[in-house]
């Protein structure tokens, strides 16, 4: 019988072996140094604040992995040796494979900074990340004021969690506006309002330069770059984006760039080793998506995907229309398709914004400005469709029929107030046209004949 | 494992601690009870009315002042920061008590109201006599321990609601939904009732009197309603009386279905109905401790569905005691009524295993046969044993241990008592057959379903972890999945929790409401097809 062996109980790795034993009767181990089970880690923030006990963001019981045959051995990988077949947890216990799948994920970055390693300095990624999180801050009179360096979305998450445990924190974002990477700068405008109506101190176009002990090894403030200001805390969020884990692979002879190289099988330079998740890196991009994504649904389709492969049917890993979505504090944000922020913006892209006059909405479509095709949107305090706006962009709708058929890729719950009429009104006044919205048709919705 | 603190204090770190004003709210909310607790004890309070009222607007005050301070100064959006760090709501010390403290409340209610104060053949006293100006002001009678109930809930219910509201001031379903739910248990079940027995001799109705009816209460939820005392007291009524006897009927066989097909069980569930209610609205605070474990569930179906077969029977057997043999005096007799109930039973039995029995679990494949060999047995049983006892028993046995077990200690006891240790719907999930018999359509015959959002699904448990009902939510979600469960509610409070915009209740066609296929977007139609394939 084969012998899989996968390295990381993520959901990447767990997907593989979920569907690896869909298909086959193969020995399937799964090796995790995190955690015993499995869980899902963008719901750690939940723990901290209370919403949730960690046993509830384990996806299945514990009873699931037995019951399916699927071994879990707890340690740390710490060198993999190719030439035969082997590999080492924890520096001792030897441990063979047939075919290997690393699925190991990702690491916080950090930059180098004076004091990094100092006490009460933590990324947040990990099970670990979270308990010490308990112990760095636990309430705020342990934790007098936390600061957050890097502006993404484990940046706000964490100022979330911080907040609900009534810390100050003060939120040090190097853009001058949060995530305009990614944001048009609309939305970007509307993120760091929400932002101060949750009583964060947001430093926008602000560096970390260092940060300071106490003398006794643990944190006791950060001095800005920029001002020179001394800000003085007892806890240092470095949330500034995170990297493949893949230091252990060091001199194994699989080919490792910022993370594990592989092909569009998923495949590594050595054979029957594969990477999958956010520890691989694309050779080429696939279309406008990057080499690595650390996203939680590409890491499933890549587990899905490297399942048919090792099982006999060699696919190739086809991601589809981008989408996504996130939380900022108490705003759903959704995309489908590709929007760009100014920075990234294709010269023949140009953009429709929307913004509530008074509610924290706002919606911006992309479209391409010689053709008119609709290349995706962005929408804050509306939920919409996968599956419509997955559709229109198989069929390559143009913008003008997007925007007459919106209502049908409402997603809101029932009642919610629609805002259709005043988005396609003021899409006419802009561009000199006169769409008149279509009513919501549960016909062309469920697509029937 | 987590540091944090574990103590038993009420308050503590935010996000749990209690500001000045909660605090004075708590002691405001208490006085109110306080009142109550010392008419308990037989305080005599010189001017009840004024004291009744000063109490009940205490904990309706406490109450919605409590949660103002809570909710008012803070930004709309999800509100569940410390849940799990609250002993109220974490099964924790305070979570003990008050399960203990509700637990003996209803074992006292059900059992022993003379503590309360009732007294038959005399003036009441106690809490019952305190609340004696109300009901004399209502119906005109005396106050009774329903009566005395009935108040608290709809105080309960009504000052809750507003918390709920507040609480999800965000989202117009929640508070549509609560709004229903407080307007019709303010009307229908409490003051409409009280008015009705105003007319109680009057010549509108003949002379007869009508008897105690919450007309949204529908069969087998109301499992006394075509009891024969007050089958005697519809047809003594006159017009009135008969009309309210045919609505009953009509809303057992008729407006359910039809409710039911076009909105899932959640019309009644959570916009109707005063279980529901109080589920939703008190007991809010505690949705979160339903057992989400595949043994519940499975231990759910057994129990509930049991349930109704009980009631069934039990109604069959009651009602068929008291009709007649003679085809001459009236058309329905004891074998017409039987057949009647063969013939519907096993026509929904047929339709079920010829066109949906693909849709069920094998084990409620296994239950639908048991129990309709059972009932079919015991009904030909009766035919070919001659006369005797209906079905054996004895219906004045069935109807006493079905009041007593499943009417008192399941619904009040353990349904409502048990609210902090086993979550606010154990009676809904567990126990009322009328939730079990509009789960069964809602889950073969409804357009009712909550759609997953193709591929966002990031397997993060609040939709879970929340659900009332106790279903594993994600379970389907992560799958892209529909969720079809015939125990859903319909509350919305997992599309209300789910942060990346997941879920969404809808009705719709019946044509691919069940897609049991892994449909996550995003993924290459090749791999789909792979992974679908059985």
């Amino acid at each position: 019988m084969e012998n899989i062996v996968i390295i990381g109980n993520g959901v990447a790795g767990i997907s593989a072996a979920r569907h690896i034993r869909k298909l086959s009767d193969k020995r399937i181990i799964v090796i995790s140094g995190e955690t015993d089970y499995f869980f899902s880690r963008t719901a750690l923030m939940y723990v901290y604040m209370g919403h949730m006990k960690f046993e509830h963001i384990q996806p299945y019981e514990n009873w699931f992995w037995e019951k399916n045959r699927i071994e879990l051995v707890r340690g740390f990988v710490t060198k993999v040796n190719p030439e035969n077949k082997q590999l080492i947890i924890d520096g001792s216990r030897a441990l063979h494979y047939d075919k290997l799948i690393i699925a190991t994920g990702s690491k916080p970055n950090k930059f180098g900074w004076p004091g990094q390693d100092l006490h009460g300095v933590q990324g947040l990624y990990s099970k670990q990340d979270l308990d010490l999180l308990e112990v760095n801050a636990p309430n705020k009179e342990v934790c007098k004021r936390a600061v957050i360096v890097g502006g993404g979305l484990i940046g706000i998450e964490l100022a979330e969690m911080l907040r609900s445990r009534d810390i100050p924190v003060t939120f040090l974002v190097r853009e001058d506006s949060f995530w305009n990477g990614v944001l048009p700068s609309g939305e970007s405008q509307l993120i760091n309002e929400h932002i101060l109506e949750h009583h964060i101190d947001l430093r926008l176009g602000t560096n970390l330069k260092e940060i300071v002990s106490d003398g006794s090894g643990k944190v006791k403030s950060i001095i800005v770059a920029e001002t020179g200001e001394e800000i003085e805390c007892d806890l240092v969020g470095l949330t500034a984006g995170v990297s493949p884990n893949v230091d252990f692979l060091k001199d194994s002879g699989i080919e490792v760039g910022r993370g594990v190289k592989v092909n569009r099988f998923l495949e590594t330079n050595v054979p029957d080793v594969y990477a999958i998740g956010d520890c691989a890196e694309q050779h080429e991009p696939i279309g406008n998506r990057r080499p690595i994504e650390a996203v939680w649904y590409t890491g499933r389709m890549m587990g899905e995907t490297v399942a048919q492969t090792i099982c006999g049917n060699k696919l190739e890993y086809k991601p589809g229309h981008w989408f996504n979505s996130a939380k900022f504090l108490d705003i759903e944000y959704q995309t489908y398709g590709w929007v760009f922020s100014e920075r990234g913006k294709k010269e023949y892209e140009t953009h429709f914004h929307w913004r509530h006059d008074t509610e924290k909405i706002c919606i911006t479509i992309a479209f391409n400005k010689e053709d008119n095709t609709f290349l995706g949107i962005n929408t804050f305090g509306i939920r919409m469709r996968h599956q419509v706006f997955d559709k229109w962009l198989t069929q390559g709708r143009d913008v003008d029929y997007v925007i007459e058929h919106l209502a049908d890729a409402n997603f809101d719950p029932e009642f919610y107030k629609h805002y259709e009429a005043e988005i396609v009104s003021q899409y006419n006044s802009e561009n000199g046209k006169s769409i008149k919205p279509k009513k919501k048709s549960l016909k062309r919705i469920f697509q029937l004949s | 494992m987590s540091t944090y603190d574990r103590s038993m204090a009420l308050t503590g770190q935010p996000p749990k601690i209690l500001s000045r004003n909660q605090k004075l709210a708590t002691l405001l909310g208490m006085t109110g009870l306080g009142i109550i607790l010392l008419a308990a004890f037989n305080v005599s309070f010189p001017n009840k009315g004024l004291w009744l009222t000063l109490s009940l607007m205490a904990i309706s005050a406490g109450t919605v002042w409590f949660s103002w301070d809570a909710y008012s100064n803070k930004l709309p959006g999800i509100k569940n920061d410390g849940v799990w760090f609250k002993s109220i709501s974490s099964k924790g010390f305070w979570g003990w008590i008050a399960g203990i403290a509700l637990t003996g409340f209803y074992i006292v209610l059900y059992f022993y109201p003379e503590y309360l104060g009732l007294v038959k053949d005399g003036s009441n006293k106690g809490v019952i006599g305190l609340f004696d100006p109300l009901s004399r002001m209502l119906s005109g009678n005396p106050a009774s321990q329903w009566f005395v109930y009935g108040t608290l809930y709809t105080v309960a219910i009504l000052a809750f609601g507003i918390k709920f509201m507040w609480k999800y001031r965000h989202n117009r379903y929640e508070r549509i939904r609560t709004m229903s739910v407080m307007f019709f248990q303010t009307a229908f079940a409490f003051i409409i009732p009280e008015l009705m027995a105003r007319l109680n001799g009057d010549k509108i109705l003949n002379g007869g009197s009508l008897p105690y009816y919450d007309l949204k209460n529908v069969w087998p939820l109301n499992y006394y309603n075509f009891e024969g005392y007050r089958i005697k007291s519809f047809l003594s009524s006159g017009d009135i009386g008969f009309a309210l006897l045919i609505f009953g009927i009509l809303s057992v066989f008729v407006i359910t279905p039809i409710l039911t097909y076009k909105y899932g069980k959640r019309w009644y569930c959570s916009w109707v109905c005063g279980c529901g209610g109080l589920a939703e609205t008190a007991g809010d605070a505690f949705r979160q401790l339903s057992d989400k474990s595949v043994k519940a569930w499975r231990v759910e179906r057994w129990v509930v569905h049991s349930v109704v077969v009980f009631v069934t029977l039990m109604t069959t057997a009651v009602i068929y005691s008291y009709l007649g043999t003679d085809t001459s005096k009236y058309w329905l007799t004891k074998s017409t009524f039987l057949i009647g109930v063969a013939v519907l039973l096993t026509a929904v039995f047929t339709w079920v295993m010829l066109f949906k029995r693909e849709q069920l679990q094998k084990d409620a494949q296994y239950g639908a046969i048991g129990y309709f060999v059972i009932i079919m047995a015991l009904i030909g049983m009766h035919f070919f044993s001659g006369d005797g006892n209906v079905f054996l028993f004895k219906s004045e046995t069935l109807r006493k241990s079905y009041s007593f077990l499943i009417g008192s200690i399941f619904s009040g006891v353990i349904g409502t008592g048990f609210y902090p240790i086993f979550g606010n719907r154990v009676w809904c999930r567990f126990g009322c057959p009328m939730a079990a018999m509009m789960g069964f359509q809602q889950r073969l015959f409804s357009r009712f379903r909550i759609t997953t959002n193709g591929g966002q699904c990031i397997s993060c448990g609040n939709c879970s972890t929340y659900c009332e009902m106790g279903i594993d939510v994600r379970a389907y979600a992560q799958k892209g999945e529909n969720i079809v469960r015939s125990s859903c509610v319909g509350c919305g409070i997992c599309s209300a929790v789910c942060p990346r915009g997941v879920l969404k209740l809808e009705n719709g066609p019946l044509e691919g409401r069940i897609d049991s296929n892994q449909v996550l977007l995003g993924n290459d139609v090749d791999l789909m097809t792979l992974v679908n394939k059985k």
